[in-house]
This record gives C-alpha cells, structure tokens and sequence, in this order.
C-alpha cells in the first residue's frame, strides 16, 4: 500500500518542498498540501482533499503568517477552526504527525505539545511556549542532537546513532515550560518517554549558548506527545537529508532516519 | 468601541528584546535606563456588543490567539 504523506502549507511556510522531496526520497507518496484544499469551497474539484487521504501529516519550517502575533499563532488558530475535531481524531488513531521548526511551533501553539492526555491529544490552550531565543538572534548553523528516546516517539525509531547533526534556523525555539512547574514538566516527559532530542557538543556533552542555540529548558529540541504519533523539533532533519546539503560524501544523511522511521511505522501498521 | 490589548511577559520569564534594547540604550548613552520590558499593543475595533460582553470576547481572544497563558499576562484598556 502506498504510504501518503501531506505537508501542509500557508502563505509563509517555505520547507514543503525539501520536507516532500525527503519522502519521496524513500518511496512514500507526498504532496504540499494548501490548507485551504482541506474545507475551502474555492477550490478546483481535482485540488480538493482530506485529512483522511493521508496516513501522515507534517507541519513544515518557514515563517507562516509572516511569525505574526507569535511564530506559529495564526496557522494553529486557522487549523483550530477548520480541522480540530479532525486533527484530534487522526492523532487518537494513531496516525502520525510531525512538525520542524514553525511546525514544532504551531503544534504547541495549537496545545498537541507536550500533549500529556492521550485522551484529548489537543489541549485547549498552550501548555507549553517556544519563546524568544536567549540570544535575541535568529540563530542558522548546525546543531548537534543526542537522541534520548527509548522508543516510544516512532519518528526515531530507526535511529540508532546516539548523536546527529541537524542545522537549526529559527529566533524562537526556546523551550519553555510554566514557571514554577519546570521539574514537574520535565519529571512528567522523562517519565513517558516523551524527550526525543537534547542539544549537545560534539563530544555528546550538554553544554550552554552557543551549543544550545535557543537557551531552551534541559536542553530540549525536540519532543513527542504520550502516544509517541506527535513529534516537534526545532532542527530541520530534511535539510540534513541528503549528503550534499551538509557537505558529505554520504548519499544521504543523519536526516534521513525521521522519514524511515516514520515510514516503517506506517509500513508495519496499516 | 476601541480596547487596547497589552500582551506582556510573565514576572520572571526573560524578555532578550527587553534586554538587547537596555543594552543598546545605555551604549547610547542614556546611563540612568535600568529596565526595558517588550510590550505588544494590539488595537481591536468591535462593535454590536456591550462593553462588559465585549471585554469578555476579548479575554476569549488572548486565550485563544493573542497571547500564550505560559509566558504571557494581559490587559485591556478601553480607549474609545
């Protein structure tokens, strides 16, 4: 069966085409997808589409809405108000969902981060915030990420290296947690297996600025939901995807295993 | 009526604009800053409700959209 892939887009978001290009790369089926062609009577009959013609849906990097109000804000409030009851339901099947950079930030911003209640994977407001870095700088460079997971996020799952390079690109990606209940928080994601990727050096260090570029909280950089189907990051594994993006002589890279595992996982399940 | 919705940073939580602008001030020259806090105005227009209903919607709106309940405090103020 074919494995189909959308990655959603609104005016602003501008890594659909490498996101899609990096399926496709691996034999799934993707396609950018306008929001729009998901509820708009505006739209030519062969454009228009469904949640449910899909097995995964990504949020992809960029700047969508121009990071008016906050990065993020306004595509989750527009996904609130056409797709939620549909959203929910997806992510409860189990069907995966996956967001890099502005799509980490609208899956928080849209309450599916942390996403502690398997029961309602959309919180009614945000639990979580990726605020302004430390550095007050839109921070674009390499990163190096210690995979911390133990199994439950199934974007990972075929990693088996313990620390791999992903550039970041991005003025708000620290994470933060409600004030007074960070321990709680991070005693709560430990717990579930919901840490993914921490920011470290490359000896595998956690270390400060410039190591971790945001000033994020325990050095997070990426996280899953409980279920393990929800995963943000503020890294761009499909600009790491190929070896000639980051000047290697592999075919391909560190990236790749986002898009394998993700595509496993949807092989073995439906 | 028009309300002025101040959406400003939690007591505690850093504010790096706030900073880099007090930084670049005092470089400035102007020694006796001490603080600069980022504040985001948005002016909203609504009509075809009471003030009271109106104020309520706007709380609605800074749950919903303007602001994020983990860093941000707001405040309406009503200016005409």
């Amino acid at each position: 069966m074919d494995i189909r892939v959308a990655v959603l887009r609104i005016e602003g978001t501008n890594c659909e085409d490498e996101t899609v290009r990096a399926f496709r790369a691996l034999g799934a089926y993707a396609e950018a997808v306008h929001l729009k062609q998901f509820y708009s009577d505006m739209i030519r009959d062969d454009e228009v589409r469904s949640i449910w013609d899909y097995h995964c849906l990504v949020f992809p990097g960029g700047f969508s809405a121009g990071d008016y109000v906050r990065a993020g804000a306004i595509f989750s409030a527009r996904v609130k108000s056409v797709l939620r009851r549909d959203l929910e339901e997806f992510i409860k099947e189990g069907y995966p969902v996956l967001g890099i950079c502005n799509g980490f930030q609208i899956l928080v911003e849209l309450g599916a981060l942390p996403g502690f209640d398997e029961d309602k994977p959309i919180a009614d407001e945000p639990q979580m915030a990726l605020a302004i870095n430390d550095s007050n700088r839109f921070e674009c460079r390499p990163t190096f990420l210690k995979h911390e997971n133990r199994g439950k996020c199934v974007f990972t799952r075929k990693l088996k290296k313990e620390i791999v390079m992903y550039p970041v690109a991005h003025a708000e990606g620290k994470v933060v947690f409600p004030r007074g209940r960070e321990e709680e928080y991070l005693e709560r994601l430990i717990e579930n297996d919901q840490i993914v990727f921490r920011y470290v050096d490359p000896e595998g260090n956690y270390s400060s600025y410039p190591w971790n570029p945001n000033g994020s909280f325990y050095n997070i950089a990426g996280i899953c939901n409980v279920k393990g189907n929800v995963f943000g990051l503020m890294p761009h594994p499909e600009r790491a995807f190929f070896g000639w993006q980051v000047g290697r002589e592999e075919e391909v890279f560190d990236g790749k295993y986002v898009f394998e595992s993700v595509i496993d996982y949807l092989r073995k399940f439906y | 009526m028009i309300a002025e919705v101040y959406i400003k940073l939690k007591e505690g939580v850093s504010d790096p604009e706030g900073e880099a602008t007090k930084k670049a001030l005092n470089l400035l020259g102007f020694k006796n800053v001490k603080r600069v806090s980022s504040v985001k105005v948005f002016r909203i227009a609504i009509e075809g409700v009471s003030r009271e209903e109106a104020e309520k919607e706007i709380e609605e709106m800074c749950k919903k959209l303007l602001a994020n309940p983990v860093i941000h405090d707001y405040d309406i103020r009503w200016v005409g």
